[in-house]
């Protein structure tokens, strides 16, 4: 097994790098620069800044320059756009924000999608199946773009309950309906999914067994049928968690949070070469720690399952 | 003295189709320490009727007539009181044991919790008994077995496992569906031997439901023939391949393959299994039957004893047995 995650966390350095390389010949390919304005820079000026930034060499040797200094100094280079600012310090104040609001709507939407997934299972054709299975198919078509505005006009405009947003370090009351509002698709999925599985593992032989062996219903669900009802489910997690903790441009944006999905978007609208490298070398080396973690779960899980 | 008694049980399940109607009118007692074979077809709903009496059947079927266990109902009883029934008194072992073993928990805690739910055992306890039960059934090094997963054994040895965890209650009566169908030839044997020495031991009551007559003869008191979810005949099992009364028993009989005599071809039963949503007013294996007469196809014939056999044919036994 160790040598197993080991020689797994081996394969991912060339992944990233592989990232690395695609994601910089991407943005080369794009149509214009971090300094192309309505008006138009002198071209003096514009060689001044080139010079500055290093846009003058080659792109080979550019992006040399640029692994280099993130494997040597993890130094993810200067912001293009926001002036005297660095990647890393971007990261360093927005990412905190998404992993707070995205860790809370994870667990949300794990702990209620799962019980309204398994619930609708075993009341199978019930009143509670089609409730469940309702909230969930709502949850789903309500993207987070027409959910946040909703809970902003219920709970601040017409309740007053809530502050419209900002974050102020992650106080209650500022993380609140980020978190709704972030967690209300994933929930559905894995409602969605859990019941699905949980059908499925219900019609099994050895749940049949299990009851023939007189186990009451609660044992039955939760000691014979939950783990391989999971299986499937903790795959969806693994990316999804990622998802959620990298955060929303949506959430970032109606809610003011500061977090990194807004500067995500806004560095690729404003080609900010090292901001757009910076955050997708953090997506991507999230990714493929979680899909790691989801390939040790499943192992733990399923006997079956030996590295 | 009667341990079961099951009087005019019905099986229906609703479904899409309208409904279907898989046990029809059984009937049938056995006795402590007794073995009693259930044979038919696929779909002659001799699955169903175990099911029905271990009240394990599917959400949208029905359970009709009457079950007593020791003289007392049993059909209809909440789900609190069937899991005192279940294990403890009926025990039941499935036809595929690739599937009935939970493949995600060790042996040892799919044996412990049956002994610490019902016997209040401590694990160590479950444990020394479950060591017990494994060495019953003839499984090498029981010990070190608990510790395994079902997919570390073979198909022979978990139907084994199988019977050991219906065992490990001491039931009164093992209701064995298929146990050995899907099994290679050779464990069959063995597994059908073991059940026979496991009866005798622990005295316990068999119910064997399978379609394969060659493994009744010699495991079986007696035995009952279901087609289309009715009793066909039933009887002592010596009598009953001696002397068949029925077409139908005829006709299964006759397609077992026989190494005594030169066969060139298997003798086989024309025509399909009854569709059982549309089940014909009368005798339900009348379309297929070389004897039908007129009334065969409008009335259904009773259950009626005539000599050692109970039957349910309108043909004269002398007729048949010719």
């Amino acid at each position: 097994m160790l040598t197993y995650i080991l020689r797994r966390l081996a394969v991912a350095i060339p992944t990233l790098l592989l990232l690395i390389i695609f994601s910089f010949i991407l943005m080369e390919a794009a149509p214009g620069s971090p300094f192309d304005t309505e008006r138009g820079v002198p071209p003096a000026v514009l060689a001044n800044l080139e010079a500055k930034y290093g846009l003058d060499r080659p792109m080979i040797e550019r992006m040399g320059i640029y692994i280099w200094n993130v494997v040597t100094q993890f130094d993810f280079g200067p912001s293009f756009t926001y002036t005297n600012r660095s990647v890393n310090d971007i990261i360093a104040q927005g990412f905190p924000v998404t992993l707070t609001y995205g860790t809370y709507a994870f667990i949300v939407a794990v702990l209620v999608g799962g019980a309204l997934g398994i619930a609708a299972a075993i009341y199978h054709n019930s009143w509670l199946d089609y409730l469940a299975v309702g909230i969930s198919i709502g949850a789903q078509v309500l993207p987070n773009f027409v959910m946040a505005p909703i809970l902003v006009l219920i709970f601040t405009l017409w309740l007053d309950w809530l502050p419209g947003g900002g974050w102020r370090g992650g106080q209650a009351q500022y993380v609140i309906m980020p978190v709704i509002a972030l967690s209300t698709s994933y929930m559905a999925s894995i409602a969605r999914l859990t019941r699905s599985s949980m059908l499925e593992v219900l019609n099994a032989g050895f749940i049949r067994t299990a009851r023939a062996k007189g186990l009451p219903m609660r044992r039955v669900i939760f000691r014979h049928a939950l783990k391989p009802a999971l299986l499937p489910v903790i795959s969806y997690l693994g990316p999804a968690f990622v998802g959620m903790i990298t955060g929303s441009v949506v959430i970032d944006v109606i809610f003011s949070t500061g977090g990194i999905g807004q500067f995500f978007v806004n560095s690729a609208l404003a080609r900010d070469y090292s901001v757009i490298m910076g955050i997708t070398i953090l997506v991507g080396a999230l990714t493929i720690f979680f899909n790691l973690v989801v390939d040790v779960l499943y192992a733990w899980i399923d006997p079956k399952i030996r590295y | 003295m009667t341990l079961l008694d099951i009087d005019n049980l019905g099986v229906t399940f609703d479904t899409a189709d309208g409904d279907v109607h898989a046990v029809n009118g059984l009937s049938l007692k056995i006795n402590e320490g007794e073995s009693l074979a259930i044979v038919g077809e696929s779909g002659s709903g001799k699955s169903q009727s175990a099911f029905a009496v271990m009240g394990l059947l599917a959400k949208n079927g029905r359970a009709t007539g009457s079950v007593k266990l020791d003289g007392s109902e049993t059909l209809g009883l909440p789900e609190r009181k069937l899991n005192r029934i279940r294990a403890e008194q009926i025990a039941m072992i499935f036809q595929d044991p690739m599937t009935s073993l939970n493949p995600y928990l060790k042996i040892g805690a799919q044996m412990r919790e049956v002994l610490t739910l019902h016997k209040g055992m401590s694990s160590k306890e479950a444990d020394a008994e479950s060591i017990q039960m494994l060495d019953a059934v003839r499984i090498p090094d029981a010990a070190g077995r608990l510790n395994m997963y079902p997919h570390e054994f073979s198909g022979g040895m978990r139907q084994r496992i199988m019977i050991a965890i219906s065992l490990l209650c001491r039931p009164r009566l093992l209701i064995a569906d298929e146990p050995t169908t899907a099994l290679d030839v050779t464990v069959q044997a063995q597994i059908m031997t073991l059940l026979g020495e496991i009866q005798k031991e622990f005295g316990t009551a068999l119910i064997l439901i399978t379609h394969d007559l060659g493994i009744v003869a010699d495991a079986c008191e007696r035995t009952i023939v279901l087609y289309g979810g009715r009793v066909m005949e039933q009887g002592p099992t010596d009598a009953l391949f001696a002397k068949p009364t029925h077409p139908y028993t005829l006709g299964l009989l006759k397609a077992v393959p026989r190494l005594d005599i030169d066969q060139d071809e298997l003798e086989t039963i024309p025509g399909e299994p009854p569709d059982m949503s549309r089940l014909p007013a009368g005798c339900p294996f009348c379309p297929r039957c070389g004897f039908s007469k007129p009334r065969c196809s409008t009335t259904q014939p009773e259950l009626r004893l005539e000599g050692q056999l109970r039957r349910a044919c309108h043909a004269d036994v002398a007729e048949v047995a010719a």
